[in-house]
Formats: structure tokens, sequence, C-alpha cells
């Protein structure tokens, strides 16, 4: 029990990407690989956030008097994942217009039917 | 046989993290450099926000590399998008119904001034350019929703995007030059914790990048609704 109670949130977060990576692998329609990449990507995004936490830590903002420096969470990985998830957005829409191209190209989104694409 | 690989790639994937993080406990401190940017984020930067001073303080350079990657990633999707040559001329426009038309169209100027207020109040609050650019651009997925075949202005935004990504290197040449130290140094006065007009160049910084990442991510949504439509 107190295992789950110290390591829940890497489990949730590696549960995400091993859901998304399991998609990845297993999933032939293309646009259900990209939601694979996506939820990864969240997974992710989150295990940096716990990384990250310290227990009973506030938020690393100084909104009012009486905050202490000491009793505040790691700002950086909150400063990575701030940027990680626009871009994650942009990657993302990058990868949907590549999809809409192959599905113009040859009319399929089914990557068994897509020659160069087949492993 | 594949599903039996996966699940084998995904097995050894597993353990192999578990291993790792047993020895990362949770909720512990595990950085000094964190501990030293609480500890003296708010007299180098002047922001209150710790999160900002790291993003366009500490790590300023950074974050012009993470707006080029976002930038990158925008155009690319441009090129694979209108290389196919499927850009039709202009489309008649068809307006929703009643209560979406009017609904977006309220609640569009709303949304804007909230973005605006996100990526103004960065430095003090939780936010910032990047958020508050995204809030920006669902304003104008909004605007899409509302009426189909509208167009938001291209060249506008991409006035927009370039002039916001020029400020961001300007402001840092210019704390190369006046500032004199390093590129993007702060050469303003950091003023008063925790009030409008603090911090230095960081709220200049994080109204360009609100600006680029708004207009960047309108133009995703555009090229987008261009291939649906």
């Amino acid at each position: 029990m107190s295992f789950l109670h110290d390591y829940a949130y890497y489990i949730g977060a590696f549960g995400l990407v091993l859901i998304g990576l399991l998609i990845v692998l297993t999933k032939h329609n293309l646009i259900k690989v990209i939601v694979g990449l996506s939820i990864l990507d969240t997974g992710i995004n989150m295990f940096l956030i716990a990384v990250g936490y310290i227990r009973n830590g506030t938020a690393p903002i100084f909104s009012r008097p009486g905050l202490e420096a000491g009793g505040m969470v790691d700002p950086v990985p909150q400063a990575l994942v701030l940027t990680a998830i626009v871009i994650g957005v942009a990657v993302l829409a990058l990868a949907l217009g590549i999809a809409v191209r192959l599905h113009r190209e040859y009319g399929t989104l089914d990557m068994r039917k897509i020659k160069e694409l087949r492993w | 046989m594949r599903t039996a690989f996966s699940i084998v790639v995904l097995a050894v994937v597993a353990v192999g993290i578990g291993a790792a993080l047993l020895a990362v406990p949770f909720g512990s401190p595990k950085t000094q450099v964190g501990d030293y940017y609480n500890e003296h984020g708010r007299a180098q930067t002047g922001a209150a926000n710790m999160v900002t001073s790291v993003v366009v303080g500490y790590r300023a350079f950074d974050t012009l590399g993470e707006v080029t990657v976002l930038f990158v990633a925008a155009l690319g999707l441009g090129a694979v998008l209108s290389a196919a040559g499927g850009r039709s001329g202009r489309r008649e426009v068809q307006p929703a119904s009643l209560v979406l038309l009017a609904g977006s169209r309220f609640l569009f100027p709303m949304i804007t001034l909230f973005g605006a207020y996100v990526f103004l109040h960065g430095h003090l609050t939780p936010g910032g350019g990047f958020q508050g650019g995204a809030v920006v651009a669902s304003g104008f997925l909004l605007l899409y929703l509302g009426t189909r075949g509208r167009r938001v202005n291209r060249i506008g935004s991409t006035v927009a995007e370039s002039l916001s990504g020029l400020a961001f290197v300007v402001i840092g040449l210019i704390g190369l030059t006046v500032g004199g130290r390093y590129f993007l140094s702060n050469f303003m006065p950091t003023g008063a914790l925790n009030t409008l007009f603090s911090a230095g160049i960081i709220p200049l910084i994080y109204i360009a990048v609100g600006f680029k990442v708004g207009s960047e991510l309108s133009g995703v949504i555009d090229d987008l609704v261009e291939e649906t439509a």
C-alpha cells in the first residue's frame, strides 16, 4: 500500500506512456497511431511534473507574502513542460497534415495498404 | 506476431523504467538548480512566478529555440498541405446556426481578452506567452466553427508572427549590446515584486511570444480547416 502511495504518480504517468506505445505498435490506422503518440506525449509531460514535485510543496509563485522559497516545488520541469505542451500541439498538427497528404495520395489510412509504411 | 512482438517490447520498456524509477523516490527534492532558482529568482529576475523566471529569464535562449521549433512545425504543416495544390479559390461563406454564430461572435473578444491577460500577467500568475497564445488561437478556432468558409487575414497573421519573432531577437540583441553582458540579458529595471510593471524584459518577451504562438496556432488551424473544407 505504501508502495502505491509513493509511486502512484509515476505509475499513472508511465501507464499512459505504455498505453500510447502499445497503440503506436499495434494499430494500423494512421489516425489512431497519431492519437497514441499524443497520449505518449501527455504521459511524459505528467512524468516530468511528477519528478519535480516536492512533498507538501506549493506552486513556485510568490503571489502573496509569507511564502518561503524552501517549501516550493522544482520550477525547472514545469518550465520544460510548459513549452513541450505547445510544441506537442504543433507536432500533432504536422503529423495530421502528413496523414491528410497520405490519404490524398493512397486513398486509405491503413498502414498495411500503404506500401512504404508497412513493417 | 506483431502483437506478441509489441507486448514483448512493452514488457522490456516497463521493466526497465520500473527498475530505474525505484531509485527515484517521489516527492523528495532532487536537484539543486531548482532550489537555486526559487531562492534567487526574485532578486535576479524580478518575476514573482519562478516558472516564468526560468522560461524567459534564466533560459530565455532555450525558449527562443522552442519558439523556433514551433515555427518550423507550423511552416512544415503549411508546406505539406499546400504542396499538393489543393488550394481552392474563394469559397462562399456559410454561417452556422444562429446560436453558434451569435455565441462565437459574443465569446471571441472575451477569449482574446483573456488570452491577452494571461500573457501580460505571465510573470505574476500561472500562465504566460505560450498559454495565452493558445487561448487566443482557440478564439480563432471558435470563429471558424461559427462560419464555414470564413478566413482570417493570413497576411496580417504572418506579419504579426514575423514581427513578434523579430521582437524577441531584437530584445536579446539589445541585452547583448546595451546591457553589455550576454544575449537576452535584462537591461531594464526589475521594479517592485508582484506588480504589473516589473521583471524587466520578461513581460516584453512574453508579449512577443504570446503574439507569435497565437498567430502560429491560428495559422495551423487555418491550414487544417482549409484542408477539410
